[in-house]
């Protein structure tokens, strides 16, 4: 479900993760396949339960205890070209924690529980520093007062010995992704980081991440389900539904001519600052997504479609059609792209 | 249209808990600070704000769930206009049935172990309705009668909350609230925690309930396009105060506090193409329990000069219905929602 | 997948409907059920304890004799074994004990009863025996297990010839009965006050934690020792079983008046507890509809942990003779018997009741933990 892309940072094929609970293993992602390059912004949009969480966990192998992979490829590749399978080193050992931290990073939606609220936030960057890179202690800790300055937290050095408890929300999410920058990774993966802030926060949070991709050639996977941040983040956009891509693309594209009808349907569901002189009538989606128990057959989201073609939407899966990087997994592709 | 709720110098003040082994309060944290302002019958008015501005607790506090320090807040009932502050317990509890909450978490404000036609019968059967206590029959009229209303089905009133997703949860919520017919509805952030394709749904399910049963709402809210959907005047507060006040429209195109501009240039636009320039405020927001002298907002304020640090400024009423508590309201040239995402050249 | 088998609880469900189990649709006390079920020392412990509560129910028809009656024909006598093969080898369908001979040793001049394997004594089902009244009012004579000549004692005797399986069977009710009755008390207690600190909060609230701080600081075991020491000797033994389990569950309600009182701090401030609050809702609504339905499960937790503890504290007790006593068996007052150095040396079997505390206290253990488990189904 990608275009093949020239020296990505990451790809990912036909990822599928099923949940084990004693009885016959629940799906929960399909086929999922997507590609990040080098230094860009790949935005995963979905909903919850849509599986965009459950895949950014397992691309650093942190699945829970009843979450498998059951399929596919998870290919972290370097300049020079050759890559490592990610989905088959399992969850623990040297290999993973060699990527985990130093290769990847990863920052989540709430930074009080990621911090322990025992220790300083110094010493845990500065943990991060020497697991990593055999250097001393002093040198770690100016490492880690060097990267609390660059995410912009003032007086870094003062800042070492506080506890995650006296910063504010805001600056516990800059600290964060400063304990994620530790090794200058390829590839930073940001599982809602701003959703938990204030508005004015965010902004400040999101001009951060875009001078560090700048700054470090950093690439970013950008989980969310803000289409605001979407448009102002992305490079590129895959759309999530209910376990599988439906629709991805560069960003400008995917705003401009949504094609899968769940794309179009979220597009016109969320209400815009701009609106009180059009008096735009937002537009919801009937129904919810599907719960992993009961997934409804052929195409997820035949049920809530408007303009599903039964029985071609319920019986068979969605063929998937193409133009250019633009991707969609939906009969009215064929349509949309031309022949 | 007559005014349904007015509220004259809310105060809502905390104990601050000083050290040693009595714990004696030193001081107070002021989460609402003398804050007035009236809603009119069948209006939407929107509360917004940042964590920390006092919107939640002002909620709570009009509807007593709080009790307020200081202030008045009448609700018209019929004909007449009853102090909610001077009620006593007994009464307080009667009065109730004109008003109703909505929270925002539709994982917590239910009762897991109720089934859904209990929790919304529970109002009815609380016997805060008239005299003589409804009968069964009468009750699950009542209930049926609402959840079609809102959307629920009536196989789906045997289940527990667990078997449903945020978005019906909150439809249940809702059905709770209105099955007293209240005449004002507090909303607090009814759709924060919901899917973006679920608050549509919920968004146009309280407009319609709006029309439909001539509802008043007070509609408490951190997403400034949710509130601009919905609501006919905003309140904008920061730390405790109300900054700016009027209609929407004005209010966001046409700012006139420093804050209600910044926060009309963070809000990220779904378009590539619209480049927004979001004013990056300084430093962070200031601890309520030590707030900034004068104008609190003087910290962070692009525009602060001398007098804003020493002399607090009132809330003035600028033009028809909007007013701004901002010593430079008059002579700022600010810009709105619409100015500041422009398109790339 | 037909909507009845969704419907039905788990208890009924065959193994086929298990693997389309809809966690979505089940109510608190089946997700509860369903944890619980996957322990599995858990579940063999609530086994136990339901033979435990059979064996105190039906004592009578379980023991083969009264407890009160003598057999002067195997005083002091070992455990007698069941055996299905005779020393020649013949196998018998059914299972037989041998014979006794009383022979008095020449060395010691002490009497012992050796086996005599002439004598096959058979072992019926259902035998009949002493007339009883069943549950205390259903007149029966039918025993679990005699035989058709002769006498078994599964156990062995004791020093007078009283048959300790039999004794012990019936040493059951007093064990258990204690246990139940004191847990009971401790509850009430510890819900009704550790309710109230929680509710109404404020100065009744510090009050009620000192006081049982206050409590929790004295030290136990000479607190029970001087209280049960106290107790007149000349109260009749019903008299005195009431007061061991009062002075029993007195002590242990501050445990549970903790476990509520925090709980209730917790829930109090939940969002549904609030929105009820602002319905309209009286406070006693409020509590028996809201607040303790949402902690009832910690409460039945906290029992199963507190029931071992009043089951050891009143075998230790009557152990040291100070609690329970004779004609009111328990455990521990059987095990009183077996205390001297003469006991342990010709008649270890004595200790047998020692067993069945252990395994008790074990079971009650496991099914507290799986209870533990299984607890809260809504933890996110």
């Amino acid at each position: 479900m990608d275009r093949p892309m020239e020296n990505p940072v990451l790809s990912v094929r036909n990822l599928q993760i099923v949940l084990d609970n004693g009885g016959s293993p629940i799906q929960i992602t399909d086929d999922v396949s997507f590609s990040i390059g080098r230094g860009e912004v790949l935005a995963l949009v979905g909903e919850s339960g849509s599986g965009k969480s459950v895949t950014a966990l397992a691309l650093m192998q942190l699945l829970a205890q009843n979450l498998k992979i059951a399929r596919g490829e998870i290919l972290l590749q370097t300049q020079s070209g050759s890559s490592v399978d990610i989905a088959k080193l399992g969850t623990r050992g040297k290999a993973i924690e060699a990527i985990r931290g130093a290769r990847m990073g990863m920052i989540f939606q709430e930074p009080m529980s990621s911090f322990s609220p025992i220790h300083t936030i110094g010493a845990q960057i500065a943990e991060v520093v020497q697991i990593h890179e055999s250097v001393s202690r002093q040198a770690a800790r100016k490492r880690a007062s060097d990267l609390l300055g660059q995410v912009g937290i003032p007086d870094p050095v003062g800042a070492l010995d506080r506890y995650p408890a006296e910063f504010s929300g805001g600056m516990r999410q800059r600290a964060m992704i400063a304990r994620a920058l530790v090794c200058g990774p390829e590839l930073l993966i940001a599982d809602e980081p701003t959703t938990a802030l204030d508005v004015t926060i965010q902004g400040q949070i999101l001009e951060l991440l875009r001078n560090l991709k700048k700054n470090l050639g950093m690439a970013i996977l950008f989980i969310t389900h803000d289409l605001g941040i979407v448009a102002q983040m992305a490079d590129r956009v895959a759309v999530m539904y209910s376990g599988s891509i439906v629709e991805s693309g560069p960003v400008r594209e995917i705003f401009r001519n949504p094609t899968h009808p769940y794309t179009r349907a979220l597009l016109e569901a969320v209400p815009r600052l701009g609106d009180l002189d059009r008096g735009r009538r937002i537009q919801p989606i009937s129904g919810s997504m599907p719960n992993i128990y009961a997934v409804p057959p052929g195409c997820r989201f035949h049920p809530r479609c408007p303009v599903a073609q039964l029985p071609r939407c319920s019986d068979f899966a969605p063929p998937v059609f193409s133009k250019g990087e633009h991707v969609v997994a939906c009969i009215h592709g064929e349509r949309a792209f031309g022949p | 249209m007559s005014e349904l709720l007015k509220v004259s110098n809310l105060s809502v003040k905390f104990p601050k808990l000083g050290k040693g082994f009595w714990a004696k309060p030193s001081g107070y944290v002021s989460a609402v600070d003398d804050v007035s302002f009236t809603i009119r019958q069948g209006e939407t008015l929107g509360l917004v704000g940042e964590s920390g501005s006092g919107k939640t607790t002002l909620g709570l506090s009009i509807l007593l769930g709080v009790r307020p320090t200081s202030g008045r807040v009448h609700l018209r009932i019929g004909d007449q206009d009853i102090d909610l502050t001077g009620l006593s317990k007994h009464e307080l509890r009667r009065a109730r049935r004109h008003m109703q909450m909505i929270f925002q978490d539709p994982y917590a404000s239910l009762n897991p172990r109720m089934t859904v036609r209990d929790i919304i019968a529970e109002p009815l059967i609380a016997g805060i309705s008239d005299k003589r206590k409804l009968t069964r029959a009468e009750i699950d009229q009542r209930v049926a009668e609402v959840a079609e209303q809102c959307g629920l089905s009536r196989d789906q009133m045997k289940r527990f909350p667990h078997a449903f997703s945020g978005g019906q949860r909150q439809r249940i919520a809702i059905a709770r609230a209105l099955v007293l017919n209240p005449s004002l509805v507090v909303c607090d952030e009814p759709i924060s925690s919901l899917d973006v394709s679920i608050q549509a749904q919920i968004l146009n399910l309280l407009a319609e309930l709006q029309t439909r049963l001539g509802l008043t709402y007070l509609f408490i809210a951190h997403d400034l396009a949710a509130v601009a959907y919905v609501c006919d005047r905003v309140a904008v507060m920061y730390l405790g105060q109300i900054v700016e006040m009027g209609r929407t429209r004005d209010v966001y195109y046409e700012p006139r506090h420093p804050y209600t501009e910044a926060l009309m240039s963070a809000v990220p636009e779904p378009d590539p193409d619209a480049v927004t320039q979001p004013i990056l405020l300084e430093g962070e927001r200031p601890d309520p329990a030590h707030p900034p002298s004068g104008c609190r907002f003087h910290t962070r304020c692009v525009y602060a000069t001398g007098i804003c640090k020493t002399e607090v400024p009132m809330l003035r009423e600028l033009s028809d219905g909007h007013s701004a508590a901002c010593h430079h309201a008059a002579t700022l040239k600010l810009r709105g929602a619409r100015d500041l995402r422009s398109p790339a050249k | 997948m037909k909507r009845g088998n969704i419907l039905l609880p788990a208890f009924f469900r065959g193994k086929r409907a298990e693997k389309i189990r809809r966690p979505d649709l089940a109510s608190q006390w089946q997700l509860m059920w369903w944890k619980f079920r996957k322990h599995k020392l858990a579940m063999v412990g609530m086994v136990l304890l339901g033979f435990f509560v059979l064996m105190a129910l039906f004592a009578e028809f379980i023991s083969p004799y009264p407890p009160y009656e003598r057999n002067p024909a195997y005083v002091a006598g070992a455990p007698m074994g069941i055996h299905f093969f005779e020393e020649d080898g013949t196998f018998h369908l059914r299972p037989f004990v041998y014979g006794n001979k009383a022979q008095r040793d020449p060395i010691t001049l002490r009497m012992k009863f050796v086996t005599d394997t002439s004598q096959i004594w058979k072992l019926q089902l259902f035998a009949h025996g002493k007339p009883y009244k069943l549950l205390g009012f259903i007149p029966s004579d039918l025993h679990l297990f005699g035989t058709d000549k002769g006498f078994v004692h599964l156990f062995g005797t004791d020093f007078t010839g009283l048959d300790i399986f039999s004794r012990t069977v019936h040493a059951t009710r007093a064990s258990l009965g204690v246990a139940i009755i004191g847990v009971s008390v401790s509850f009430l207690l510890g819900a009704a006050i550790g309710g109230a600190a929680g509710y109404f909060g404020g100065a009744l609230d510090s009050f009620i934690m000192r006081f049982i701080e206050f409590i929790r600081s004295i030290p136990t075991l000479p607190l029970w020792l001087a209280l049960a020491a106290a107790l007149p000797r000349d109260w009749s033994p019903l008299a005195t079983y009431v007061a061991i389990t009062i002075i029993l569950s007195l002590l242990g309600w501050t445990w549970l008046a903790r476990t509520v009182r925090s709980k209730l701090l917790a829930t109090r401030k939940e969002d549904f507890v609030l929105s009820a609050r602002l319905s309209g809702c009286s406070d006693f609504r409020i509590i028996h509809r809201h607040l303790l339905p949402s902690f009832i499960s910690y409460l039945i937790v906290d029992v199963s942990i507190a029931f071992p503890e009043i089951l050891l504290a009143e075998t230790s007790l009557s152990f040291l003779g100070l609690g329970l006593r004779e004609p009111v068996e328990s455990w521990g007052v059987l095990l009183f018997a077996a205390q001297s150095i003469r006991a342990i040396d010709q008649a270890p079997w004595l200790m047998i009741p020692g067993v069945f505390v252990i395994i008790a206290v074990l079971a009650f253990n496991f099914v507290g933990d799986g209870l533990r488990d299984a607890a809260d189904p809504y933890a996110r």
